[in-house]
């Protein structure tokens, strides 16, 4: 297993740092050497005084950022789409939702014990609940026995943890393949997916079987996400991204 | 005894034709609330959930390059096809074209309900964007500059004439019908005037759903809703936050997790925003529409609208303060500064008030009287309407215009009697 995975992360760590490297200036292209005025320049329409909406998210690496978001279209649209509607297409759909909710129920595993790192009872219990009546009436949780009965599903992950205990954001960050994070989330996912990883060791899964889940849970997470790159309508596509996640995780941690 | 039967079915006769009041049991009595939230699932009417609309994508001007079409801008090059969605019968079907609202696309939610009530109807059903569409401005407008309702209509044109080369050898078509809600409405009036002269579709019939009479009146009235917010739009991030408070606060309580449809009406009952608030986010959502809108063009043209002339966005640019402007400008300012200054250029003779009254339907009166194949379903209490402007369509359309009591702007389009009197308009 190890080995594969060093591969994988030095291919990783060069993509990485060829986008770091290649051409990530922010900064517009200007011809000649003063600015025409435009007919509504910003020196007169924004007040020196007004706050702006998102003027508080720190994206220092924005750079690096908006080529990340553009590898990720590419990755997204040339590959990822094109398994995922194929996936879409040969899976009937009482399988493919019960491939979904196997998946929910082992990311129960992740809300678990980010529950109890949370001192969350309830999210304790409840979730312990579901992943043992999931997991044994609802055959490895193929079938999601526990909504049924009612029993609350929660979502928390390591990143929610942290923030719960009071860690900011840190500044934004796209990841490869993963898409907007921040640095406080980033190391989140880190942190689950070791713990991930662990089990799987511990189950004394194959690389081979552990790969296998692995992508198949890429697929999975995929296609249920409707989002689609540069589809939004609008050319601060990137902006309302990081506006948005920022939000949704601050809704998250609260919740 | 038959005397007596005769008797009783005169009276049902007379009861139904004549006596009875049309009973409307649309839900929502605020019109601002009905424009938000639109009708409430349980008085919907029952679609089909799943139909074969699929998304293409096709490129509408082939030799850029060589020709007076605007390039594509480098900060916008994912934009250079147009996208669109088609489903299609298995036999010979009419085949309706439907248009989006203000900076809406071809898979919104309206569009996409319209498809689904077409298409269980037994039409052909293809899906474009709005002419204010970031996508549309970029791939499909032969300027960059939207607005113009007679040029848009040659560009919606334009694309439903491509489309159609396309579609042409692997479908039979019997009829062709148009239809839009909002703007798309509007377009849909000049695109059925345009087809008189040019002919490629001969509409059979065409349905405007709420569209605005006069195009200025109308943006007027949505720029002034953002005065909305308490405070003024200085105050828009307080505002934005509280409302993410509100919503998190309903967030917390609700046993989803994810951020959906049912969701968010469920934030909506727990929020419970008053008038100004909803009118305050109605303001901001055709805001956002403006700003995208002005801010494409501008770089499609470098009219110096926002952007300075000589500064180039890249692919990598961040538009920091730039896009903080746009936000700040309204469809008006667009209107002023830019829209009537271009078109001003082109024919020297313009005044503002000529083209505001161009760019109307009660510029096309004269046709919209005479034409029986075109057809307007709208609200008495639309807000994109000035008080009294709804009565130029039963004036105009007489019967052909059917006015209900309720709906706000677009809120009623996916109520059961609404979905039926817009597939019966075309089914007769």
């Amino acid at each position: 297993m190890k080995t594969v995975y060093k591969q994988f992360q030095r291919h990783l760590l060069l993509l990485v740092a060829v986008l770091a490297l290649g051409g990530c200036s922010t900064a517009p292209v200007m011809q000649g050497d003063e600015v025409i005025e435009p007919s509504f320049p910003a020196s007169r329409v924004l007040g020196d005084d007004v706050d702006y909406v998102a003027d508080d998210i720190s994206d220092p690496w924005e750079g690096f950022n908006r080529s990340m978001y553009r590898f990720n279209y590419r990755f997204d649209k040339y590959v990822f789409l094109p398994v995922v509607n194929g996936y879409k297409f040969i899976t009937p759909d009482f399988l493919e939702q019960g491939i979904h909710n196997f998946f929910l129920n082992l990311e129960d595993i992740t809300t678990f014990y980010n529950s109890i790192l949370q001192f969350n009872g309830t999210k304790t219990v409840q979730t312990t609940g579901r992943f043992l009546v999931n997991t044994t009436v609802g055959l490895l949780g193929f079938i999601d026995v526990a909504s049924k009965l009612d029993i609350p599903k929660h979502d928390e992950d390591f990143g929610q943890t942290l923030g719960h205990w009071g860690v900011g954001n840190g500044p934004f960050l796209v990841l490869p393949f993963l898409g907007p994070s921040n640095v406080r989330d980033g190391i989140g996912l880190g942190v689950d997916w070791a713990v991930y990883t662990a089990i799987q060791d511990e189950l004394d899964m194959k690389d081979s079987e552990e790969w296998a889940l692995a992508i198949m849970k890429a697929i999975d997470t995929r296609a249920h996400v409707a989002f689609r790159y540069y589809e939004t309508g609008t050319p601060f596509e990137y902006d309302w991204v990081k506006l948005l996640y920022t939000t949704k995780r601050k809704m998250d941690i609260e919740k | 005894m038959k005397r007596y039967l005769g008797f009783l079915l005169a009276a049902v006769w007379l009861s139904t034709g004549w006596a009875s009041p049309e009973v409307y049991d649309f839900p929502i009595d605020n019109k601002f609330l009905a424009t938000v939230v639109g009708t409430p699932p349980e008085y919907r009417a029952e679609l089909p959930k799943k139909i074969p609309l699929k998304k293409r994508s096709i490129t509408i001007f082939e030799d850029r390059e060589n020709s007076e079409i605007l390039d594509v801008p480098e900060a916008l090059w994912f934009d250079a096809e147009l996208r669109y969605s088609e489903a299609l019968q298995k036999g010979p079907a009419p085949l309706v074209f439907l248009i989006a609202g203000t900076g809406a696309s071809y898979s919104g939610g309206k569009n996409t309900n319209m498809a689904r009530a077409f298409y269980q109807a037994g039409f052909h059903v293809v899906s474009i964007s709005s002419p204010t569409y970031m996508n549309f401005i970029v791939a499909a407008n032969s300027t960059g500059v939207p607005g113009n309702a007679y040029q848009d209509a040659e560009d919606i044109y334009r694309v439903m004439e491509t489309i159609w080369g396309k579609l042409k050898d692997r479908i039979e078509v019997t009829d062709f019908y148009v239809t839009g809600y909002s703007l798309g409405g509007f377009n849909a009036a000049f695109v059925t005037l345009l087809d008189e002269t040019k002919q490629t579709f001969n509409f059979k019939k065409a349905l405007l759903i709420n569209p605005p009479v006069n195009l200025y009146s109308s943006i007027s009235l949505l720029d002034r809703m953002l005065e909305n917010i308490p405070g003024g739009v200085d105050n828009f991030p307080q505002f934005y936050n509280r409302l993410v408070e509100q919503v998190t606060r309903a967030y917390k309580k609700t046993d989803t997790v994810d951020i959906g449809e049912n969701f968010l009406y469920q934030a909506f009952e727990a929020v419970n925003p008053d008038t100004e608030e909803l009118a305050a986010l109605i303001g901001v959502s055709f805001r956002i529409s403006s700003a995208n809108m002005a801010y494409t063009s501008d770089l499609m043209t470098d009219f110096g609208y926002i952007k300075p002339k000589n500064v180039t966005m890249t692919k990598n640019s961040s538009p920091g303060k730039l896009q903080k402007v746009a936000h700040r400008l309204g469809f008006t300012d667009f209107y002023h500064v830019y829209f009537f200054p271009y078109q001003k250029e082109k024919n020297p003779a313009l005044t503002r008030d000529k083209l505001i009254a161009d760019m109307s339907l009660t510029g096309i009166e004269d046709y919209l009287r005479t034409a029986e194949k075109i057809e307007v379903m709208h609200n008495q209490d639309d807000i994109i309407l000035e008080p009294g402007q709804i009565d130029f369509f039963p004036r105009v359309f007489g019967d052909r215009a059917k006015i209900y009591p309720r709906g706000g702007h677009c809120g009623n389009m996916d109520f059961r009697d609404n979905v039926t009197h817009m597939v019966n308009v075309f089914s007769q």
